[in-house]
């Protein structure tokens, strides 16, 4: 057995053949993310009595002759803004340094209910807000394909332990392009579903009105497989969808030939670099599978990040005001009195990049700005999501870049804010839309560096996303 | 005095917003983000190119969908007990969260 290339289907086939045991699986996924997160830092903790508990739960299941469940002994790495049951769950932040919470998430919750061992919790920036992972108080995440670069953020260590093949398949969270954009720059498949697609419920809140929780895997079917295994309304999530989980597996069997595929023109312009020499190769393999193209205009791309910007930090500031020293929370040894208390645990309890969203929100809502800014960005985000739609009016899906470079050095861009929000602008779009969007493999640079290919399709067609990307990926696109 | 003008936001009005979001923030740290900020705030002005007095604020995601009952019956169910509740707290006791004291004598 190798773990660090198992796949759901090539788990299910060895346990089905007595191969080997979900024990031993779930043994030789914990030796090797032990040994692998010297190199990388992708994880926070590992668990492994829950993981060989479930373990040795889906054995028992396959000894008595049961089915043990879609996810049976496959190892799951989960991010730590999810939260796990009797599990620290930090965030990446200092302020939850010690929150052991009493309640699993309901992706949590499904995944293992359906065999999924969950190994370990994966470093992230703090509260899910950064572009590369150095964000994180635990220190930054490498991304196993170059060690002295970034994986990618917010979800970096979710993606660099599916890279590595610690894990077979993770969860990650995307609010602006967490899960798309580390996806990319680590090589992996990542999946940011429609808004409402999986259950919130024990996702911590960043931003309500964008966050998602969505898979990284090795191939699009495993990918697939997990989303399936999440997805769907959940009475603890009201703004959780009751659209029907359609049969994924089935959309991938399809081909695409006649399948129209549009491509943003303001997202090309100024690609002309390796990464946009990459994405013209896949897109010249789509076209030998018989996919149409077809050049659509998205106009108010280029309002995008100030859009971005201002909503994400506006609701931050409202869900990060929970964090006061109180009930769960980090608190200052420094504070006397209960405004001091406050003030000194926010202070020291969190980072630069939090404060400073902290700080930018609630000043877009303090009192004579949120006409100029919150509304504006509300409306704003309407032409963003209109765009989309009138596109879809002509195509069944759209190709795009992940991100305008693949992954960068350590260090290089921390001490530039606003450069690490300017780059963010090919995955904003599509989560202020709250579209289904995923990134695929798309070849390596020169240098060896992964490039992302970007597939988004309309609200609830992860079916369509899904063929596109499998098709893809079969046609030899992930190395093209 | 042109550039006095351009400036989005000083360090003064840094302070009353790190008031208003109850965060103490040091003097290193007031002045970085002013700078941050103002840069921000900058870019964000690109906004105004847009007119946008016809147009509908999104508040959150909308797409086509059959009537839901997200509403439902007022049932109580499990909650957590007095020591789960209190098992993370940073000060606890006597079944309470502990806190400085609030009124001075």
């Amino acid at each position: 057995m190798d773990v660090n290339k198992l796949t759901i289907a090539t788990i299910r086939a060895g346990l089905a053949a007595r191969e080997f045991s979900a024990a031993e699986v779930c043994e030789a996924a914990l030796g090797f993310a032990e040994a692998g997160n010297q190199k990388t830092n992708a994880y926070l903790r590992l668990c492994p009595e829950r993981a060989m508990e479930t373990a040795r739960k889906a054995d028992a299941a396959i000894a008595a002759g049961e089915e043990p469940g879609a996810l049976a002994g496959v190892p799951v790495a989960v991010k730590d803004v999810i939260t796990t049951r009797g599990i620290t769950t930090t965030c990446g932040s200092k302020m939850l340094e010690h929150w052991v919470p009493p309640y699993d998430a309901t992706a949590v919750e499904r995944l293992e209910a359906a065999g999924g061992l969950v190994i370990g919790k994966t470093n992230c920036d703090e509260f899910a807000m950064g572009s590369s992972n150095e964000n994180s108080a635990y220190g930054p995440v490498r991304n196993p394909v170059a060690l002295d670069r970034v994986p990618g953020g917010s979800s970096g260590g979710s993606a660099a332990a599916v890279a590595q093949g610690t894990a077979t398949v993770s969860l990650g969270s995307d609010t602006g392009g967490s899960i798309r954009q580390p996806g990319s720059f680590c090589g992996v498949v990542g999946v940011t579903p429609t808004y409402g697609r999986v259950s919130r419920y024990g996702l911590v809140a960043f931003a309500s009105s964008l966050d998602h929780i969505g898979p990284f895997a090795r191939n699009v079917s495993d990918a697939a497989t997990l989303l399936e295994t999440i997805a769907g309304r959940d009475p603890k999530d009201s703004t959780s969808a009751f659209a029907p989980v359609a049969g994924y597996a089935e959309a991938m069997r399809q081909d695409v030939r006649g399948l129209r595929i549009g491509l943003p023109q303001e997202y090309f312009k100024g690609l002309a670099n390796e990464t946009g020499g990459q994405l013209a190769k896949g897109i010249e393999l789509l076209k030998t599978l018989g996919c149409e193209f077809a050049d659509v205009s998205m106009p108010h791309t280029e309002y995008a990040i100030a859009c971005y910007y201002i909503i994400c930090t506006a609701e931050a500031s409202s869900n990060l005001a929970r964090y006061d020293g109180v009930r769960y929370t980090f608190r200052s040894e420094r504070a006397r009195t209960m405004a001091e208390m406050y003030r000194l645990t926010r202070g020291e309890g969190f980072g630069a990049e939090v404060k400073r969203r902290i700080m930018l929100g609630t000043h877009v809502l303090s009192s004579g700005y949120y006409d100029a800014y919150y509304l504006k960005a509300q409306k704003v985000r309407a032409l963003i999501a209109g765009d989309f739609a009138q596109a879809f009016e002509k195509v069944d899906a759209l190709v795009a870049p992940v991100s305008p470079f693949p992954a960068f050095k350590l260090g290089e861009k921390i001490d530039d804010p606003l450069a690490m929000y300017l780059s963010d602008i090919y995955t904003i779009t599509g989560s202020l839309a709250g579209i289904p969007c995923m990134s695929v493999p798309c070849g390596a640079t020169g240098d060896g560096l992964p490039v992302g290919m970007q597939i988004l399709t309309r609200h609830f067609d992860e079916p369509g996303m899904f063929r596109l990307g499998s098709a893809f990926e079969r046609a030899g696109g992930f190395t093209v | 005095m042109e550039e006095e003008a351009s400036v989005k936001i000083g360090e003064q009005e840094v302070r009353y917003v790190a008031g208003l979001a109850n965060l103490s923030l040091t003097e290193a740290e007031i002045a970085r983000m002013a700078h941050d900020l103002d840069e921000i705030l900058t870019h964000i002005d690109k906004l105004n190119e847009l007119d946008t007095s016809a147009v509908e604020p999104m508040a959150q995601v909308l797409y086509e969908a059959g009537e839901t009952a997200t509403l439902r019956e007022d049932v109580p169910g499990a909650s957590f007990d007095n020591a789960t509740a209190l098992a993370n707290a940073p000060l606890g006791g006597a079944g309470q969260f502990k806190v400085p004291k609030i009124i001075e004598r």
